[in-house]
């Protein structure tokens, strides 16, 4: 669910077409902001997945974490005993939280002077919301917790669950992230950091003038590989690595050798030499310090490989969806494997010698292994190694 | 070099408004001082623009905040700014 679709087969077809989800931002007075342009889940009908009764204690962004993981569910069929659900896992991401309800919460008390807020504004807002209110849904019972990383949040989610099946903790895990960061006072606070775009989000470009705001989810259900064979499923694609680790140098700028250094680790984490991977779903967040300090860092892990391979970033689709942004990137990066392809990079102008150049069409290209990068801000790298 | 035109009562302000955002010694803090000098880095620059735009009331473009050098060209560029407020006569 996000600004390309209601589902993972309209967001592959919009990455297909290069179809950026970009737009003028709804729902907000942007009057006197800088920026007007988000990636909106417009799409999104909360009345067609909820009734009104389900639909109280559920923030925006508990509802999109709960839609997406319906559809992971639905066509992962688990089928699961109650007891195996005792050892399922939820893993979920997010930046914000819910930040709508907050935000209304405080209005009212602030603002309007209103004696009291609503009594579910709590639970609404909790980072983990989301992944309690599927543990209701699910009635799964294993290990649930949510990430705050800002943007490396849903890497750093679905890692952390891949690592709970891999050594045995889980039997299965559903994992990603979910984020509706579109309020007035969160417009601001982005403002206010002069990091986003005044029209649209443009990745290793040499124009480009900052990232665009995204919202959705995107939900994986992880299973050992011998588990999903033996139940004859389609397995869309092997999670074979992830790293994680921080850079110890700035708030808000990116170290080049702190994100070389996650990458190896995840390579190394999954036993993949360098020279086997094909395609890069960048953090590619489209501003001028990032895209600099990411393209050295590829260059450092895969040097002279890196020009055989091929790097997107579809934030320029899909926007920079805070803490789901790895979710939504991780079916890109899935989708790619399966379909052999790589998504483009939209709005792409001109080379800039500083970075590398990203693939600007959508492409056939062939490949057995793909990462992709998160970077969050305080120097919180996560990076996914997978396999087709 | 050429002699700063913007008005010394701006200046002043200018140079008080990133002395505290930068919990510097005012004396520390001059118009020919280099943002490096001072060890204002990119999180700092977006402090100071805050501070500036409350302290004089105005709005500093994205674009033209990316292309200050140094606290001359800020101060110039704040004075361009609170000009363009002012009511003309």
């Amino acid at each position: 669910m996000s600004a390309l679709g209601g589902n993972a087969r309209e967001f592959w077809d919009a990455c297909r077409a290069g179809r950026s989800g970009i737009g003028p931002i709804g729902g907000i007075d942007m009057t006197g902001i800088r920026f007007s342009n988000g990636a909106q889940a417009r799409e999104f009908d909360a009345s067609k997945h909820f009734d009104e009764k389900q639909l109280v204690p559920l923030d925006r962004f508990a509802q999109l974490a709960i839609v997406a993981a319906r559809e992971a569910m639905g066509q992962a069929a688990l089928g699961l005993s109650a007891e195996e659900k005792q050892r399922a896992a939820i893993v979920t991401g997010s930046c914000y939280g819910g930040k709508a309800s907050e935000d209304a919460g405080f209005h009212s008390l602030y603002y309007d002077r209103s004696p009291r807020v609503h009594p579910l504004t709590i639970p609404r807002l909790m980072a983990n919301a989301g992944a309690s209110a599927l543990t209701l849904e699910l009635g799964w019972q294993g290990p649930v917790w949510t990430v705050s990383t800002a943007c490396s949040s849903a890497n750093h989610a679905i890692g952390q669950a891949f690592w709970l099946v891999r050594h045995g903790i889980a039997d299965v895990a559903l994992a990603g992230g979910s984020e509706a960061p579109f309020t007035y006072g969160s417009m601001k606070a982005w403002e206010a950091l002069r990091v986003v775009s005044p029209d649209t989000c443009r990745p290793f470009s040499k124009n480009r003038a900052g990232m665009v705001l995204g919202e959705g989810a995107a939900m994986l259900v992880l299973e050992p590989l011998e588990r999903a064979v033996a139940r004859g499923v389609t397995v869309l694609a092997e999670i074979v690595g992830f790293g994680m680790g921080a850079d110890a140098h700035h708030i808000t700028q990116p170290s080049a050798a702190g994100a070389a250094r996650v990458i190896g680790l995840a390579l190394a984490d999954g036993g993949v030499a360098a020279e086997s991977v094909g395609v890069v779903n960048a953090h590619g967040t489209g501003t001028a310090v990032n895209d600099v300090a990411e393209s050295s860092a590829l260059r450092t892990v895969f040097g002279s490989h890196l020009d055989a391979m091929r790097v997107t970033s579809t934030k320029s689709l899909h926007g920079h969806a805070l803490g789901a942004a790895g979710a939504l990137e991780a079916v890109a990066t899935i989708c790619g494997l399966r379909g052999q392809a790589v998504a483009p990079t939209a709005n792409f102008v001109e080379a800039d010698p500083e970075t590398v150049t990203p693939v600007t069409s959508f492409v056939p290209f062939a490949h057995e292994v793909a990462i992709s990068n998160s970077f969050a801000f305080g120097g919180l790298n996560a990076v996914l190694v997978m396999r087709r | 070099m050429t002699e700063s035109t913007v008005p010394p009562e701006i200046m002043e302000r200018v140079l008080k408004t990133l002395a505290e955002t930068q919990k510097l010694p005012l004396e520390k803090v001059t118009a020919t001082a280099t943002f490096q000098e001072l060890e204002i880095d990119s999180l700092d620059g977006i402090n100071i623009l805050f501070a500036l735009e409350n302290e004089f009331d105005i709005n500093i473009p994205d674009e033209s905040a990316r292309l200050v050098k140094d606290i001359d060209e800020l101060a110039e560029g704040v004075w361009k700014l609170v000009s363009e407020k002012q009511p003309k006569a």
